[in-house]
């Protein structure tokens, strides 16, 4: 099956450090793929570069059989969509202007109603009216979603379906809104979007994802299914921490952290 | 007793962080009433008056013999003096005005404005630059080439400094406020430092010259000014139109503005152009006028929001009833005497500002 998503031998060198490290990366329609690894192992650059933003030192990336990088904006934006980590507005926009600006140029009518259902898919339809920078961290994050959401519905609608790419989604969520993003995504992964998330909690990934990439140092150290990339002698290995493994009824792993190690 | 408690409602439901906003129709509506009832005030008063029933007589809407021995003066003050000079300020008003609001959308940042980082003594030194150096250079008779040269100097040092300006302050897709705001501090004392070489070399023509360009006048406004504000008017309100979504994405952030499809790059270069393009223009008619950039947008994104569709075009009329009050003010206060308008804006612009800066010191992080 063709991939919606290939990179080639991916690097990226920032004033002579090596950020991210010659990585290969295939993601297919409808797969879920957490991205993950300790503090500096270059995810968020990973990510960065797989949306077009920035563009590697070397390698090269392919969106849909076409190299990334000669996408004008506004197509670019019709294939993949993205939410940033942290999105500051400093003017008084309210939440519903705010996800319009997913609908780019769609038209009026139809772009109101995938405003409609986005801000009911996040819980946010009662604060439609207000001003976002008076909502507290995790309604915003959640406003921001629903913005990509309508992008993204924006550009499945012409063109079949797309990359959606999620930089620490969770960060400001509490327990039940990360769940409830969780499914959000895998609604979009059942309908063929390819769904890559750079995740800090390692749980939630294993809940989230149904591919592992883990990331040590520039590097790609696993990638695979969530069961055979997340053993306990991997994770010892890269976050150096004693970590025992079990199962959820449904077959779900989960870490439960033992004893730390001192830092060799 | 409803009316109270509604508005009480309102002003509570305003500070829970909802937005109350009119219709984009009403207000646009309203503005352009403004403009024109605030512009039919100043028609009437000045060194000399001409009262209200002499107008339509003056203006030649129809004869009026009661009109009889005043009619050649009014005609005259009208005609040469007064629409030239209304007129100009309303164009210089909106120029100012949706440049403050363009600077501020590309900055995200309701504390930007052209007079306040520098862009308009950027075009100030360029236009006494070339008021000093074009007298020395090209001698008496060419002195009708200052006209169109100064228009030119003053887009040219304001689309330099503006350049600068954002070449300093971003980095890497982010722009630093911080370091926004103390680049164009840097950048207007430069700028000021030239003005004063300027006019310590200038002979005392040259220097009546320079010191309108700094204290900002419209007393200088004539018809072939005019024709130099129109057009940059009426390109800018085009241009305005054609960069208001783009503008209302980027307050996402330069990253996220391009992962929505905008091409960032594009949209900045056409906000620098135009900014420096209108302020340029303005300040070669009227020298430098600070606060109506800022003051503007801000009063307006209270009332309508800051979705820049309906920002830009209000801020164009606010800015022309704001400026042709200001400059009536100017011309009657001190009457026969025409004091600089740049004072006058300054005197209420200033105290905004600070005021502004108090407010928002929980929101905007310097």
């Amino acid at each position: 099956m063709t991939p919606i998503l290939a990179a080639q031998s991916l690097s990226m060198v920032v004033g002579g450090a090596t950020l991210v490290d010659t990585i290969d990366l295939r993601i297919a329609a409808g797969e879920m793929v957490a991205i993950v690894g300790p503090n500096g192992a270059g995810k968020s650059t990973l990510l960065r570069m797989l949306s077009g933003d920035l563009r590697p030192t070397r390698g090269r990336i392919e969106l849909k059989q076409r190299e990334i990088h000669t996408y004008p904006p506004r197509q670019l934006a019709h294939h993949r969509a993205m939410l940033s980590q942290h999105v500051t507005v400093t003017f008084p926009f309210t939440v519903e202007e705010i996800v319009h600006m997913g609908a780019g140029d769609a038209g009026r009518a139809a772009a109101q109603r995938l405003v409609d259902a986005a801000l009911g898919e996040v819980g946010l339809a009662h604060f439609s009216n207000r001003q976002l920078p008076t909502l507290s961290g995790g309604e915003q994050q959640r406003a921001h979603l629903a913005r990509v959401l309508v992008q993204l519905a924006c550009g499945e609608a012409l063109h079949g379906p797309g990359l959606l790419l999620l930089d620490e989604p969770t960060s400001s969520l509490d327990m039940r809104h990360q769940i409830d993003l969780v499914e959000t995504a895998r609604r979009r992964a059942q309908n063929g979007t390819a769904v890559v998330a750079v995740l800090h909690d390692l749980n939630l990934a294993m809940r989230f994802a149904d591919r592992i990439v883990l990331l040590h140092r520039g590097k790609l150290a696993v990638d695979g299914g969530r069961t055979e990339a997340m053993t306990a002698e991997t994770i010892r290995r890269i976050f150096e921490v004693d970590v025992e493994i079990d199962y959820t009824e449904q077959g779900v792993p989960f870490l439960l952290p033992q004893t730390m190690r001192p830092v060799a | 007793m409803t009316d109270l408690a509604d508005s009480r409602a309102e002003s509570a439901k305003r500070r829970s962080g909802y937005a109350l906003r009119p219709a984009a129709s009403l207000t646009l509506a309203g503005l352009l009433i403004a403009v024109v009832g605030v512009a039919l005030i100043a028609l009437t008063v000045g060194a000399a008056g001409i009262p209200l029933a002499r107008l339509p007589a003056a203006l030649g809407l129809w004869a009026d013999a009661s009109a009889g021995p005043n009619l050649a003066r009014d005609q005259l003050v009208l005609w040469s003096i007064r629409i030239p000079r209304i007129a100009a300020a309303a164009m210089v008003g909106g120029l100012l005005a949706a440049s403050g609001a363009i600077m501020q959308g590309l900055f995200r940042n309701p504390l930007a404005d052209p007079a306040l980082v520098g862009v308009s003594s950027g075009g100030a030194f360029a236009a006494a630059a070339a008021i000093v150096f074009t007298d020395s250079q090209i001698g008496e008779s060419l002195r009708f080439m200052q006209n169109q040269l100064l228009p030119v100097a003053a887009f040219t040092g304001s689309l330099a400094t503006t350049v600068i300006l954002y070449r300093i302050a971003s980095r890497s897709g982010r722009t630093s406020i911080a370091i926004f705001l103390l680049a164009g501090i840097a950048i207007a004392a430069i700028a000021n430092a030239g003005i004063g070489l300027l006019v310590f070399i200038a002979d005392d023509r040259q220097l009546r010259d320079i010191t309108f360009w700094l204290l900002g006048s419209l007393s200088g406004a004539t018809w072939s000014k005019l024709a130099t504000l129109a057009p940059v008017l009426g390109v800018a309100l085009v241009a305005c139109l054609s960069i208001a979504r783009g503008l209302d994405v980027l307050v996402l952030g330069e990253a996220e503005a391009f992962h929505s499809g905008v091409d960032v790059e594009r949209l900045k270069r056409i906000s620098i152009v135009l900014v420096s393009a209108m302020t340029g223009v303005a300040v070669s008619v009227c020298g430098v006028v600070g606060f109506v950039g800022i003051v503007v947008p801000h009063l307006l994104r209270l009332v309508i929001g800051p979705a820049h569709r309906l920002l830009l075009p209000a801020s164009i009329l606010l800015g022309a009833v704001l400026m042709v009050g200001a400059d009536t003010l100017a011309r009657t206060i001190v009457a026969p005497a025409d004091m600089p308008i740049g004072i006058l804006t300054a005197a209420i612009g200033a105290p905004f500002f600070l005021a502004m800066l108090l407010r928002q010191r929980g929101l905007v992080s310097l």
